[in-house]
């Protein structure tokens, strides 16, 4: 109950609140979102103290639910995002980001080699199983890991 | 095969692989001058690679095609800054196929994905090179009379050695033993051996081959390059560790052959090329067999 009443404080009536942000990857998780083109409501907090991130983000979206495939995509720069969907002020449905199988046209691969940076080319990434991040370019074949990792 | 492009030996099954190596054996026993009359081949040659482009124009010639294409893409319009897939784009209107060399890795793949006609990669950048590993391949056939259960010395630089890494991926259908003889800095990369383990086939580590040689069916030689080296005293350390000599050669079996993708520097001293297990100058030759073969069974002649 505690969880709902926080919630409610913002006001979202209908839509999605994403938590458990890292609060450096906020603008990201926008930008993966796609959420300046949004004319919904949107507000977000960041530098939240939380105790797993150290400092968490947080983003309420007023009127939208996300399709699974959309926001699995901010797992490259959330994995440990949460999800809440709100209906009538309440949570009905919680649940985890989960790192896609194939990752399309938001990280750049990491080998100034690779043709993908030198041609307007969608980039495509398998994601290697395992803790950490990696992502196996399907033209270069090179991995880019956690570290080197660049959003579009 | 017929239609598809070829961008990595990894395309190919071993019936593919297989079936290549009969047709290029094929064109070897009787050449068919008649063959690409009235095809169009382009060559996209975006970094110098004589070698690799001249083996290319021969097999299309011997076979009667014709060629169009640049050299150098210094004196096209690729100069002008034309994207890549515009040049691919428009080159697809006047061939039946395009054979792509390009620095940048991924490139074959991305032509193939942009282009109407199947396209052949000659190598992109430290990426692939599939067709030099099916003459790898022929080679290995036509010296050993079988693919099946050799013993293989992979020697040099293992570590960034695109040849011995699609040359292991494509051995690795035939119950192939490999040896890996290289210094410690130039190891064979644990994607490798894992994928060997998985398979269940066996390999071995050595620093040095001068102890086991006697057991190669096939040694396979790379450049072991100094700038490859973090610490310079090292390279000094090893740089004669990985060159053959041909008193090296004495207890050898009697079917062994040294390949080598060629151009060789140091790493075969030549004074190996009197014996008759020196092979790399027609492993070059087999190349053009091979590439007509490729070419002929993509165009569908075959
Ligand atoms: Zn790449």
């Amino acid at each position: 109950m505690r969880d709902v009443k926080q919630l409610s404080v913002s006001g979202i009536k209908n839509g999605t609140v994403i938590d458990h942000i890292p609060a450096k990857n906020l603008f990201k998780v926008i930008s993966i979102l796609g959420l300046e083109k949004f004319d919904n409501r949107i507000t977000f907090g960041t530098n939240l103290e939380s105790k797993k991130l150290g400092r968490k983000a947080i983003i309420k979206v007023a009127g939208k639910t996300f399709v699974d495939d959309d926001v699995n995509r901010i797992a490259l720069v959330a994995p440990e995002a949460k999800l809440n969907i709100i209906n009538n002020y309440k949570v009905v449905e919680k649940y985890n980001v989960e790192v896609p199988k194939e990752i399309i046209g938001i990280a750049r691969c990491v080998n100034p080699k690779c043709i993908t940076n030198h041609e307007q080319i969608i980039t495509r990434f398998t994601v290697i199983p395992g803790n950490e991040i990696a992502l196996k370019c399907r033209y270069c074949e090179k991995i880019t890991d956690q570290e080197h990792l660049n959003i579009r | 095969m017929k239609s598809r492009s070829l961008v990595s030996i990894n395309d190919y099954t071993k019936e593919e692989i297989l079936k290549i190596l009969n047709i290029a054996a094929e064109f070897e026993a009787k050449p068919e001058p008649e063959l690409l009359n009235g095809k169009v081949i382009s060559t996209l040659f975006y970094e110098p690679s004589t070698r690799t482009r001249l083996s290319f124009e021969s097999a299309v010639s011997r076979l009667g095609g014709r060629i169009v294409g640049f050299t150098d893409s210094s004196s096209s319009s690729v100069s002008k800054g034309e994207s890549l897939k515009d040049t691919i784009m428009t080159v697809s209107n006047y061939s039946d196929l395009i054979i792509l060399r390009h620095p940048l890795e991924g490139s074959a793949l991305y032509a193939s994905e942009v282009s109407r006609v199947p396209v052949v990669n000659a190598g992109d950048g430290a990426n692939q090179h599939p067709t030099q590993t099916l003459l790898d391949l022929y080679s290995i056939l036509k010296t050993q009379g079988t693919l099946e259960n050799l013993n293989i010395f992979l020697v040099g630089d293992l570590k960034y050695g695109r040849t011995v890494h699609s040359l292991l991926m494509a051995m690795s259908h035939f119950n192939t033993t490999f040896n890996f003889i290289s210094p410690k800095e130039l190891q064979m990369p644990d994607e490798y051996k894992l994928y060997l383990n998985e398979l269940g086939l066996k390999y071995y580590e050595h620093s040095d081959f001068t102890e086991i040689i006697s057991r190669a069916d096939i040694i396979y030689m790379t450049r072991v390059q100094r700038e490859r080296f973090s610490d310079p005293m090292e390279y000094e350390k090893v740089k004669n560790i990985y060159v053959l000599r041909y008193a090296m050669l004495e207890n050898t079996k009697a079917n062994l052959k040294i390949l080598h993708p060629l151009p060789r520097v140091n790493e075969i001293h030549q004074d190996v090329d009197k014996s008759e297990k020196a092979y790399y100058f027609t492993q070059a030759l087999n190349g053009v067999y091979t590439r007509q073969a490729i070419i002929a069974s993509i165009l569908g002649l075959k």
